[in-house]
């Protein structure tokens, strides 16, 4: 932009540029160079927070993810991607991921399915709907810790609610949480419940802004309720049911609360899911390279589903 | 929502179902509540329906269990990092919007990259930064790595974009600087997104469980997540009378939170994150 001012075009008559066009040339120039510094006052804090904590620690488990490690976390022998290899090739880390996937899918469809249930019924007009709906997204303020206190309670063996449920009913009181099928179960219904508030409001708020017309034009050509559902209000919230889905999903891949205060990983594995073991690996065993393997793992599961993420955030900023 | 009008059949059918599902949903928090107040003898007897209700679990959680002290550390790090968050990145997201700077669009990519990589995978070497840079254990290795948000960046500037272009143009004329068009006209104009913010800072600091788990160790500083761990894995294990009263002077206040502030964090959520 400045050579241009002072070099003038080869050819043109006009050998020396004009002073108003020149002036006003440096002006513009004058003003981004202050935004300049501006930007560096009010981007600064943020980029450095981010660099320090987000990118240079993902390079460094990267960088550690290939070598081995001594049990301080010093880097002793280059090893290429034979953390990767050892870890995609050992029965245990496969489990890991077979568990951490029907873990998720277990969770995610069963979170979207309760949750389009409740805000479908408390999408009706009814008198009191207002109280359902707040009762419904109760969920949303508990915590893990809590959560874990009240499931625990309720899993417990000697004292708990379902075995004193299953005493009186005269059925056999299983012992959740140390059979490996149950303690799945009883992980997945803890982390659905906990789910489910946050999606339920979500979704409720999607299916109320469905335009009232449709459902009208529906009824008076006759469609039951049912079919309404299925036809209107289904397709017309599919953008939010994938933005949930997807934020549910990643949230379970990165599961770690429940798992720690619940299961411990056990039993025999069962639950010993990607974060959890990542966890163990690097502050159990202290085997930071192939820790750092599993972070990296990880971090492409989730990088490839937050992707997916923001497609449909684009689409619908678009809408 | 279905537009038919409903029989009175048909009505006590849905109102048959909603008192069904919220039965279910709440269960854990009436089986919890009810617990609370029985004598942990009845419990572990089985003695579920037992009539020696008091608030005698409640008063051991407060005197001999340091819950007020974890429930304070847990405010004064969720407070601190949602008033962080709610600055640095306002001020990032207004420099995205309102400045122009060489490689802007390509700073932007990098924070959008940011938001891909989960700080669970991160935590080996963040542990060694916070170590050698003196923080383990206390207040600041909690607020520190989250005093900003790439995820919050990224929804205020979606927020920002928003803004009528009159609005800068008035300014401009006006001769406010950056400063001032931030302070006097951006923030209280966002207020809805900035509150969502907030919200959204504040649980997420409040539910951390991992980091503070990690680099945590006393007492004094432990959040009331690990707190509650805490309890749990102490002698008072079996003590579940207790257990859950703590849970109940936990979930309690959120709860009170969650029903008053929730038509603010509704319409906020529809607004800037999900739109």
């Amino acid at each position: 932009m400045l050579k241009n001012v002072v070099e003038p075009e080869p050819g043109s008559l006009d050998v020396t540029p004009t002073t108003p066009k020149a002036k006003s040339r440096t002006k513009v120039f004058a003003l981004n160079a202050k935004d300049k510094y501006y930007a560096l006052l009010f981007l600064g804090p943020s980029v450095l927070l981010l660099a320090l904590f987000v990118f240079y620690p993902m390079i460094k488990t990267l960088y550690i993810s290939l070598f081995l490690t001594s049990g301080l976390g010093k880097t002793t022998v280059f090893t290429g991607l034979g953390n990767y290899v050892r870890l995609l090739t050992s029965a245990d880390y496969l489990n890991s991921l077979g568990v951490t996937l029907i873990y998720v899918f277990a969770v995610t469809i069963l979170t979207i399915a309760l949750g389009l249930l409740l805000a479908h019924l408390a999408s009706e007009t009814l008198p009191g709907i207002g109280i359902f709906r707040t009762l419904f997204s109760a969920t949303m303020g508990v915590s893990v810790s809590v959560a874990a206190i009240f499931w625990l309670f309720i899993f417990n063996p000697s004292t708990g609610f379902l075995s004193l449920l299953s005493n009186w009913l005269h059925l056999p009181v299983i012992n959740w949480l140390t059979q490996p099928n149950t303690a799945m179960v009883a992980v997945v219904i803890t982390t659905v419940w906990m789910n489910l508030g946050f999606t339920f409001l979500i979704l409720l708020g999607a299916i109320q802004s469905v335009p009232t017309s449709l459902y009208e034009a529906a009824s008076v050509a006759g469609a039951k309720p049912g079919y309404q559902f299925f036809h209107i209000t289904i397709p017309m919230i599919s953008p939010t049911l994938f933005f949930v889905s997807i934020i549910t999903l990643i949230g379970s891949f990165k599961s770690f609360g429940l798992i720690d205060l619940i299961t411990k990983g056990g039993p025999t594995n069962a639950t010993n899911m990607l974060v959890y073991r990542i966890y163990k690996d690097a502050f159990y065993s202290g085997n930071f390279a192939q820790a750092s393997a599993e972070s990296i793992i990880l971090t492409v599961i989730i990088a490839l589903f937050t992707l997916l993420q923001f497609k449909i955030l684009e689409r619908r900023v678009n809408y | 929502m279905t537009f038919t009008k409903q029989s009175p059949w048909q009505k006590t059918l849905s109102y048959a179902a909603l008192i069904i599902l919220t039965i279910v949903v709440l269960g854990p928090f009436l089986i919890g509540l009810w617990t609370s107040f029985l004598p942990t003898m009845d419990i572990a007897k089985g003695n579920f329906f037992s009539t020696a209700l008091s608030f005698n679990n409640y008063i051991s959680a407060f005197t001999k269990t340091p819950i007020l002290r974890y429930l304070g550390n847990s405010l004064l790090i969720s407070t601190v990092t949602m008033f962080a968050q709610l600055f640095f990145c306002s001020m990032a997201a207004y420099a995205f919007v309102f400045l122009k700077f060489k490689f802007r669009n390509l700073l932007f990519g990098l924070f959008l990259v940011t938001m891909m990589l989960p700080f669970e995978a991160e935590i080996i070497p963040n542990f060694q930064t916070v170590k050698s840079l003196g923080l383990l254990n206390g207040y600041g290795v909690m607020i520190i790595p989250f005093l900003t948000s790439a995820f919050g960046v990224f929804m205020l500037r979606q927020s920002f974009k928003q803004m009528p272009a009159e609005l800068k143009e008035a300014a401009d004329i006006e001769g406010l600087n950056h400063f001032q068009f931030y302070g006097k006209i951006v923030l209280p104009y966002n207020r809805i997104s900035l509150l969502t913010l907030a919200a959204y800072s504040f649980l997420g600091s409040w539910n951390e469980y991992l980091w503070p788990m990690l680099t945590t160790f006393s007492n004094n500083f432990r959040p009331i997540q690990n707190g509650l761990r805490q309890l749990q894995s102490e002698e008072t294990f079996n003590d579940w009378g207790m257990i859950q009263a703590s849970a109940a002077i936990v979930v309690i206040p959120t709860l009170i939170v969650l029903f008053v502030g929730q038509h603010y964090f509704k319409s906020g959520m529809n607004e800037g994150a999900v739109k």
